[in-house]
């Protein structure tokens, strides 16, 4: 087993199709949280080959696409200053901000850099005494427990040029954000993989207790997600609602308990803005009060930067479960990977980039024409 | 963002104060954090997310969707749907 291409197997996705079709004897609205989720979704068309009745959604759980546009231009801010050596991850170079993306900011001269790794933003802080080395860090709980460690690292070197951008946001009151509106369609999610191999599960019994609707974590590849939208689809039809873990082989009911415990010794929760959503109570983390020293909103004073987004743009909704991307008049026109106007246009992991890319936008085009 | 990515643990060593490992994914090879996953040994399969290994996969528990189907398909003969999977 090498755990990748056996998820992947012809066959076993069909036999799980069939038991999918006779377990669904009615419609129902199901929503894939996280945007790796969509993508396998989208790129093996398994929304094409499920009955017609049952309907994906696509959820908000891409953090690139939520990052809220005055982070951006904070982050713009700072990697602006000529002693900064501004490192995130790759896919948050092109995000739009209000001014451009970052990496029109390298073009002009600033010092945007990649990094695989905070680890890595570290170790170049350690390399470059003479420069203010900033970590953007962004991400769901997936990625907490490696940007707590870069700021655990950081501390324990006595590191004076190393801080971090945060911009954290948490699946669970985002959840209960969706159900919650008025206009909610979901009646069951396919929850976050990689968020619960860190949090483990229990946080999402009171979401599903109160709001009476299945979550059953899924993985990220096809036979994951097919698996998943069976114990989904056999719950509704059963009238329960329960957490059930269809992705045991990297999710432990307690998480990580390590990622966990470091996670709570540098991170505090807090209230945070979601690109195309708005601000969710209690919805991200920010930095402990002891750890502010590395918070790099108060040593470069961009707390101040505010942002309007543009009203174009139908990405909250689409990130809602509301409205789906060809919904959207831009889409595929004004809106593309290249030129994109919002959130889910950014990531390669946005529903509407995974649907642009294996060529949803084609479909729309010809249904139109017909 | 929340890709991560099953790969082998080929060794295991401390540096630089943490636990590393160099983690084999298909035919590349790169460095992760292991000081999360400590019980991980050379051999075992880890899920790697920005350099950071968030846990240990557990064979057993990987077979289960397998022995599912197995046992799916003893059950009943049910006829797949004339659909093609892409």
């Amino acid at each position: 087993m090498k755990y990748l291409d056996e998820y992947r197997d012809g066959p076993a996705a069909k036999a799980l199709i069939a038991a999918i079709d006779k377990a669904a004897t009615r419609p129902w609205v199901i929503m894939e949280v996280c945007g790796g989720q969509t993508h396998t979704i989208v790129r093996y068309g398994l929304d094409q080959v499920l009955p017609k009745h049952l309907e994906l959604v696509h959820g908000p759980g891409c953090p690139v696409c939520v990052t809220p546009l005055e982070m951006i231009d904070r982050a713009h801010a700072v990697a602006a200053r000529p002693e900064v050596v501004f490192c995130s991850f790759g896919d948050m170079l092109r995000v739009p901000g209000s001014r451009g993306d970052l990496l029109g900011l390298r073009a002009r001269g600033a010092d945007v850099r990649v990094v695989y790794s905070p680890l890595d933003a570290v170790k170049l802080a350690e390399a470059n005494p003479s420069r203010q080395v900033v970590f953007f860090a962004i991400g769901f709980e997936t990625t907490a427990p490696a940007n707590a460690m870069a700021v655990w690292m950081a501390r324990q070197k006595g590191l004076q040029n190393f801080s971090v951008l945060v911009s954290h946001v948490l699946v669970p009151p985002a959840l209960t954000a969706i159900l919650g509106a008025e206009d909610n369609r979901v009646q069951a999610f396919l929850g976050p993989g990689h968020v619960c191999a860190v949090m483990g599960i229990s946080e999402y019994e009171p979401i599903t207790a109160k709001h009476r609707v299945p979550i059953v974590i899924s993985g990220f590849e096809p036979l994951d997600l097919l698996d998943g939208i069976l114990h989904a689809v056999r719950q509704l039809e059963a009238g329960e609602a329960k957490v059930e873990n269809a992705y045991a082989r990297a999710v432990r009911a307690d998480g990580n308990p390590a990622s966990r415990a470091l996670v709570e010794q540098v991170f505090e929760v807090c209230d945070r803005a979601w690109r195309g959503v708005g601000t969710i109570p209690r919805s991200g983390y920010r930095l402990r009060d002891e750890l502010r020293a590395f918070d790099a909103e108060r040593r470069f004073e961009v707390e101040g930067v505010r942002a309007q987004e543009s009203p174009l743009c139908i990405s909250g909704e689409v990130l809602r479960g509301l409205k789906r991307p060809a919904d959207c008049p831009a889409f595929g026109r004004q809106c593309t990977p290249e030129t994109p106007l919002g959130a889910t246009m950014v990531s390669s992991e946005g529903a509407c980039a995974a649907y642009h890319a294996y060529g949803r936008h084609l479909d729309a085009r010809a249904a139109e024409r017909r | 963002m929340c890709l991560g990515i099953p790969g082998k643990v080929l060794d295991v060593r401390r540096e630089d104060g943490l636990l590393m490992a160099t983690v084999q994914f298909g035919g590349i090879t790169k460095q992760a954090c292991l000081e999360h996953v400590p019980e991980a040994r050379p051999g075992d399969y880890v899920v790697v997310h920005v350099g950071f290994a968030l846990s240990r996969i557990d064979e057993a528990e990987a077979h289960r969707i397998f022995d599912l189907l197995a046992e799916m398909k003893a059950l009943d003969e049910l006829e797949a749907p004339d659909r093609e999977v892409p």
